[in-house]
């Protein structure tokens, strides 16, 4: 199958990418002969089937209700882009 | 020098845990030109040999007391620069360490540095690294496969004897096939993925390159184990090395599946297969032929899983909190747009695209949902199997390492190199590579898979084949 430009740009908007328009052209052909190598799930006889999302047991265990994580505050402020005041900075959201 | 000899002649005091270090130094040095390493802790190795030293000489004997290793750069190690081969986290230093990490250092393991990857562990020949290509130290021209190219490429120089790795389609096994080194996968839940870059949480398993199946189970034990912080580790018994070591070929039986050892296999590959297998023979176990008849879904499947589960693990790359963040943005989502763009290399941002296109509405029920009733379709194909045989047995890789670049401008060529390693992550299932034997003067792997927590099995086979063989002896020219 071929993917469209338009289907990247919503793909890309969704996955909060921005495509180059010179990298477009190449994306969509290499997504496309993926997709197409897809197309085989279809021939798999699986109807009856359930899906299987993991491979191990899928309960959650449950922990005990107590406190383990230190607090590294200042660790993770000093890997942070920008930082003012212990608050994450971002471009303005609300004017 | 291996593993065990090296912790002998620590013991014995022929050597010291300082000068092991300096030989893993120069000899990382001297294979610069492999691009092996991101980092080289030179220093911090330096210092934790003497302490091993001083340890040893307190009468100390931790399980790798004194032995110089590499991580793969996907494991968390706080202090020290931790990239995931992208330039996304090329500034990263993390605020803790992985549950490994603290392992091998409880053990007195001495790290030399942070081998080179495939960004975020998404390659099949360590191309994709932001930090460069790996060349394969059999020949400099070739791929050292992926995506821990770095890790097997260093043990296969002998620069290190052990390195950590991690398989998510095949991540650990196939290069260590390409590379002619021993590499194990173990079962899904045996190692603690706490710390560890994630890339398809379902998926993703670290282990260990090593030159032996001996090797490797002595590091492999000291990394596993249960760990509250990781909620899908197991509390399962360690590897039984010592029955492992003792394990008898005699009536073991092998299954090899038609469909591992089919069309699109190189014939120098298949002839050494064929070869190993023969050994195996010879050695009391009975070769037969079985039927993993979902295999020919099992790439469709993979690469739509992976990358579905890595679309929203790589969410957490936005710009904010860590990682690379780009100049001036105009607003929040130019910040979240742009830092992820120049942040990720392109097979990134393909599998982050592919992942969240089979998860987009219209898609979800054609690719993600059948694709995940395809995965129980392929365990249940193993389960089946292992009903008759012990272990399953065939190529690792179907071909020899390829030339760099050959298959760079062709994904689905790339992908087809996982052929017969991915089904085996589907169903969590433990397995390893072996070397045995060569085609056209490059090493070829022969994978060993195992039911459920059935190490020690695949650890003994393989033990049994390298008292047998001398294929994991053998060391590219020039490394010696």
């Amino acid at each position: 199958m071929s993917l469209q430009t338009s289907t990247l740009h919503h793909i890309a908007q969704l996955a909060r990418l921005r495509i180059e328009p010179e990298h477009e052209a190449a994306m969509a052909a290499e997504m496309s002969a993926v997709l197409g190598l897809f197309e085989q799930l279809a021939k798999a006889p699986v109807d009856a089937l359930e899906p299987l999302s993991h491979p191990g047991d899928p309960t959650l265990r449950l922990r005990a209700d107590t406190v383990t994580e230190l607090d590294a505050r200042d660790d993770f402020e000093r890997i942070a882009p920008s930082m003012m005041g212990g608050y994450y900075l971002v471009p303005k959201v609300i004017e | 020098m291996s593993l065990l000899s090296l912790l002998a002649a620590l013991d014995d005091g022929s050597t010291s845990a300082r000068a092991a270090t300096e030989n893993a130094l120069d000899r990382a040095a001297r294979h610069a030109d492999l691009n092996a390493l991101i980092t080289i802790a030179a220093d911090a190795a330096r210092a934790a040999g003497d302490a091993a030293d001083a340890e040893r000489a307190r009468g100390a004997r931790g399980a790798l007391l004194g032995v110089p290793f590499a991580h793969k750069d996907v494991f968390c190690t706080r202090d020290i620069l931790s990239t995931a081969g992208s330039k996304m986290l090329a500034n990263f230093v993390p605020p803790y360490s992985a549950t490994i990490h603290d392992k091998l250092q409880a053990a007195g393991a001495v790290l030399i540095g942070k081998a080179n990857m495939d960004e975020f562990a998404m390659g099949s020949s360590n191309e994709h690294s932001h930090f460069g290509a790996v060349r394969n130290p059999w020949d400099r021209s070739r791929v050292p496969g992926g995506s821990s190219g770095g890790s097997a490429a260093l043990v296969a120089a002998r620069v290190v004897p052990f390195a950590t790795a991690s398989d998510t389609g095949g991540s650990i096994r196939q290069p260590a096939a390409l590379c002619g080194v021993t590499g194990i996968k173990p079962t899904y839940g045996r190692v603690s993925r706490y710390g560890m870059i994630a890339y398809a949480s379902s998926l993703d398993q670290a282990g260990v390159i090593a030159t032996s199946a001996h090797d490797a189970a002595i590091a492999l034990n000291v990394i596993a184990g249960f760990d509250p912080r990781d909620p899908t580790s197991v509390d399962a018994p360690p590897i039984d090395i010592d029955g492992a070591l003792a394990m008898s070929l005699a009536g073991l039986r092998i299954g090899r599946p038609r469909q591992w050892c089919g069309a699109g296999i190189d014939a120098g590959v298949a002839n050494a297969i064929d070869a190993a297998l023969a050994v195996y023979a010879a050695h009391g176990a009975r070769i037969v032929d079985v039927d993993l008849p979902s295999s020919e879904h099992a790439i469709a499947a993979y690469y739509v899983i992976a990358p579905a589960e890595a679309s929203s693990n790589l969410a957490r790359f936005d710009g904010v909190r860590y990682g690379h963040r780009c100049a001036n943005p105009k607003d929040l989502a130019d910040l979240y747009t742009r830092s992820r763009e120049e942040g990720f290399g392109h097979e990134v941002q393909k599998r982050i695209l592919t992942g969240t296109y089979v998860l987009s509405a219209g898609y979800y029920d054609a690719y993600y949902h059948r694709a995940l009733k395809v995965r129980r379709l392929i365990a249940e194909d193993f389960a089946r199997v292992f009903n008759d045989v012990d272990v399953i047995a065939g190529p690792t890789s179907p071909s020899v390492a390829f030339k760099l670049g050959e298959k760079l401008a062709d994904p689905v060529a790339m992908y087809l190199a996982d052929i017969n390693t991915v089904s085996v992550n589907l169903a969590g299932l433990p397995a390893l590579s072996i070397p045995c034997g060569f085609s056209d003067g490059l090493p070829v792997g022969l994978q060993l898979c195992a039911p459920w927590w059935q190490e020690s099995r695949l650890i003994g086979a393989a033990h049994a084949f390298q008292q047998v063989t001398d294929w994991h002896r053998a060391v590219p020219g020039g490394a010696a």
